[in-house]
């Protein structure tokens, strides 16, 4: 009797209740395609921040508030907020200049004015879109943030403070439907204000976590007259590196003049500066233990297909106590015993395995909520594994309960 | 009917060996304790020798299904000692007594006990399969075996295609299948009607008369009769034991 013959006994006791194993089946590999599915979606939303990192360029630094006091508080909304709050907390045009001095910062490449409002709706002809990112600043921001006009052009320094505005993708879409080209020319309201759309912007690409397309940049004169007022406050700079191997040496360089004129120290700094690297390796850490809580449902699923496998298996011995009664009488021993019904849930658990796998590759081959899913090769060999020893571990019980039946007893059993 | 086979050999050598096939010495098999306590079995001892045909009959609660028990390795006896073929059995484990069941015992249940869903052929080629037999010898043997029981024809078929008088022939090719030193058959003809009854017992002598050793457990005195010994049991004892030279083999055939 070897593993061969109690295969072939596990295969009709398989066989012999067709729908009862397909449906213990289903458990796992529902349970195996949601592993494969989910560990593929977190890895493809984090494939898609590294592109991003790509995109919106390695070497730009962003120097922001660290402290909001006033009423400005909304400005700097999402932003940590740390710091000395009762210090009054300016970053200027001033500030801004004097960063790109060639002796005190010979690494900044150029920078960049930044001032932001919240809860901007931009509306055309009744169709109407709540701005996610409205940016007022200069031309300088466009290349510094990797952008640029897919169709019509980007506005120019000589357009300080016309009412012009670049809109992102997803607004133009949203406001003048697929033929984005339109847009150009035409007059959009934003919060009510008219500015004529002068060019859309090159897709990024939406990342699950958020679009960088849903995005109005207007001139910065623009929105300190219609939006954010004439406070010299900016809401922050951005500063563009001369390449990604010297942002250290910009970030000291920035510290060292803002230090300097807003007269602080290291630990009294009333500003902060981030790298957007940095920025995107924190969202992709989120990403991680977002997978992590993924993975750790797909993961109670396949637990519950493994007990559902156990239970069958229960029942399976229970049905088959005569059987297993017959098959001692004749010489079965319990090793025999044991391994036709270890075999049995074995089939079950890695059959449901191999689909589940199947269907976890079908469907990843989708783009899943605006993720490209990208199935670890790993997490198929793990869930094959996993679905092994599921069959092994919910088996081993019911089969030990078959072996160990008394064959008196089981010949008895009605 | 019955084709001759392998079996035939088993009359020389029945000869040649005076070792009991069952030896019994005063076996107690006791179930439960204190108030629960019953003594199934109390000090039977009983020797069977090669191509005998035994009939245990007796009332339920004799103690005969006890004793089929017992002497089917199915169970230990309490106190005692058996011994089958010669080898002691009281002290094998789990393992050696499935070996026994496998090799030295043949049995034949009352209600057939044939697994479901699988071929006549396959039924019997099931303990070989646990001998570690090979394949295409297992399938020679099965159907040389149902061959032996006049059913070569139904080897395909499943127990449920068959007549109970064809599934009880079945279970006995299984049972003859590893050539045991003795068939044990409980209630044989219970569940036939008295046409394949007398089917299934006209087999039963042929195989004895072929030398085969059968003991066979009934409470039917009619079925008893067939056989050249019958040992009558009450209250977990034997109360008699009788040769009777006027019931010998063949008569039947």
């Amino acid at each position: 009797m070897n593993l061969i013959e109690s295969a072939r006994f596990a295969m009709r006791g398989v066989t012999a209740n067709k729908l009862r194993s397909l449906l213990t089946t289903l458990g796992i590999l529902i349970g195996i395609a949601a592993v494969i599915i989910l560990l593929a979606v977190g890895a493809g939303t984090s494939n898609s921040i590294k592109d991003q990192i790509g995109k919106l360029g390695t070497n730009v630094l962003t120097v922001s508030r660290s402290t909001a006091v006033g009423g400005r508080t909304g400005a700097v909304a999402g932003q940590q907020v740390a710091g000395n709050r009762s210090r009054n907390t300016n970053l200027t045009s001033a500030d801004e200049q004097s960063l790109t001095d060639a002796v005190l910062a010979p690494d900044v490449a150029q920078t960049a004015p930044v001032v932001t409002a919240q809860a901007v709706t931009a509306t055309f002809s009744g169709a109407s879109h709540a701005v996610a990112s409205f940016v007022g600043s200069t031309p300088a921001y466009f290349s510094i943030t990797n952008n640029t006009a897919e169709v019509g052009q980007l506005f120019s320094s000589a357009q300080e403070s016309s009412a012009t505005a670049v809109i992102g993708r997803t607004v133009a879409t949203d406001l003048f439907g697929n033929n984005s080209g339109s847009a150009v020319g035409q007059t959009i309201a934003l919060n009510g204000q008219n500015f004529v759309v002068s060019g859309v912007l090159a897709a990024k690409g939406a990342t699950g976590l958020n679009d960088p397309d849903d995005v109005v940049i207007v001139p910065l004169g623009a929105a300190q007259d219609k939006f954010t007022g004439y406070a010299p406050s900016l809401n922050s700079i951005a500063v563009q590196a001369k390449s990604a191997d010297v942002m250290n040496q910009a970030q000291n360089e920035i510290q060292m003049i803002l230090d300097a004129r807003h007269n602080v120290t290291a630990a009294t700094r009333d500003y902060q500066v981030r790298n957007q690297a940095q920025v995107l390796t924190t969202a992709t850490s989120t990403t991680q233990t977002l997978t992590i809580l993924l993975g750790a449902v797909a993961a109670i699923s396949l637990l519950v297909g493994g007990i559902g496998v156990m239970n069958i298996m229960l029942v399976t011995v229970t049905e088959r106590t005569r059987e297993i009664g017959i098959r001692k009488a004749i010489g079965a021993s319990r090793g025999n015993i044991v391994s036709q019904f270890l075999v049995e849930s074995l089939i079950i658990s890695i059959i449901g395995g191999v689909m589940g796998i199947l269907v976890g590759y079908v469907v990843s081959s989708f783009p899943i909520m605006g993720v490209v899913p990208d199935v670890q090769p790993w997490t198929v060999w793990l869930s094959f594994t996993v679905s092994a020893v599921i069959g092994l571990v919910f088996g081993i019980y019911p089969a030990n309960k078959a072996a160990k039946l008394r064959p008196i007893d089981a010949l008895r059993y009605e | 009917m019955v084709s001759a086979g392998a079996p035939v050999a088993r009359v020389a050598a029945v000869a040649s060996s005076n070792i009991p096939v069952i030896s019994l010495r005063g076996v107690s098999k006791i179930y439960g304790q204190g108030e629960a306590r019953v003594t199934a079995l109390d000090g039977v001892s009983i020797h069977i020798r090669r191509g005998e045909f035994v009939a245990i009959v007796g009332a339920s609660g004799s103690g005969k299904s006890t004793m089929m028990n017992i002497v089917g390795c199915l169970d230990a006896p309490t106190h005692g000692e058996f011994k089958l073929d010669g080898m002691d059995v009281s002290s094998m484990d789990e393992y050696q007594l499935a070996q026994i069941r496998n090799r030295k015992i043949g049995f034949v249940f009352q209600n057939f006990n044939l697994i479901p869903r699988t071929k006549a052929v396959d039924n019997v080629a099931m303990p070989l399969a646990y001998a570690k037999v090979g394949r295409v010898e297992r399938k020679q043997r099965a159907l040389a075996a149902l061959d032996a029981v006049g059913l070569s024809a139904r080897a395909g078929h499943k127990p449920s295609q068959l007549s109970g008088g064809q599934q009880q022939r079945v279970a006995i090719a299984r049972a003859l299948v590893t050539d045991p030193v003795m068939l044990l058959a409980d209630e044989p003809t219970g569940a036939l009607d008295s046409h394949s009854s007398a089917e299934i017992l006209d087999l039963f002598s042929a195989l004895h008369a072929r030398g085969r050793t059968i003991v066979m457990i009934t409470h039917e005195l009619d079925v008893a009769a067939r056989a050249s010994r019958t040992v009558r049991m009450q209250d977990g004892r034997i109360i008699s034991d009788t040769a009777r030279a006027a019931a010998l083999s063949g008569g039947a055939v």
